[in-house]
């Protein structure tokens, strides 16, 4: 099993120190081992973290929980000072991990 | 095989179930939250909670916190946590927040198993926390179905 393509909207350009809208999703059922499935227990499969970086360093992280829904959507605002390489990876509790990448032109 | 009680006597024990259950779950709240931010006494205001007051699918209700603050090196938000009081646990998630952000505000999607209130902790970098709730109804529990 690997995890999906994950979906990340960003804008191409922006102005220097501007708020930048990201949104990123990610298709998975965010599974908590407590919902019963046909009589049985679906068996537990989350999503663990989302890490976003520009240019190397860490900008923001969402630890996930049992009460973020499947499918996790995530809307946030990013200034940025120079032109910029966003890194989003997605962790589940397995270990495995998705990537995607953007870069933004700023000036 | 189990002799049926009295009714009576089964309506005594949901009364003492009851006052019992809620209490169990005001403290693995509280315990939650005290694991995200210690007992550092939190303020209300500076913080916003936006939610729908009615939300159709509990599987997927949409949330904005939105915390005051520069976001600079200097004074910003390091994290916000999300607490659900009637989930059959109360975590939802924690944000890191960094002065990369433009301000301090995240927009998520959470589950809500039945009506309840929700919290949300922000903590600052000076080690202040700021908490603010709101009241949710759900039309379609979302935890577990």
């Amino acid at each position: 099993m690997t995890l999906a393509t994950p979906r990340i909207r960003v804008p191409r350009s922006a102005r220097v120190g501007e708020a930048v809208e990201i949104r990123a999703l990610m298709e998975h059922p965010m599974e908590t081992g407590l919902r019963q499935d046909g009589g049985r227990t679906a068996p537990r499969d989350m999503l663990q973290r989302l890490t976003v970086s520009v240019n190397g360093a860490l900008a923001f992280q969402a630890e996930f929980r049992n009460g973020t829904s499947a499918n996790p959507y995530h809307v946030f605002f990013l200034k940025l000072d120079r032109t910029s390489e966003l890194v989003f990876t997605w962790t589940d509790e397995q270990g495995r991990s998705a990537r995607a990448q953007a870069r933004v032109t700023v000036g | 095989m189990n002799t049926p009680l009295p009714r009576r006597a089964a309506i005594g024990l949901l009364l003492l179930a009851l006052p019992g259950a809620a209490v169990a779950q005001e403290d693995a709240v509280a315990a939650a939250i005290r694991e995200q931010v210690g007992d550092t006494p939190a303020t209300e205001g500076g913080i916003t909670l936006r939610a729908p007051p009615v939300a159709e699918n509990g599987g997927q209700v949409p949330v904005t916190v939105l915390v005051e603050s520069p976001q600079t090196a200097e004074a910003h938000v390091t994290a916000i946590h999300v607490f659900a009081t009637r989930n059959p646990t109360p975590g939802v998630a924690s944000f890191r927040l960094t002065p990369l952000m433009a301000r301090a505000e995240v927009q998520t999607r959470i589950r809500l198993a039945e009506d309840q209130r929700i919290i949300a902790v922000a903590t600052m970098s000076d080690g202040t926390v700021r908490r603010t709730a709101a009241e949710l109804r759900v039309t379609t529990g979302g935890c577990l179905s």
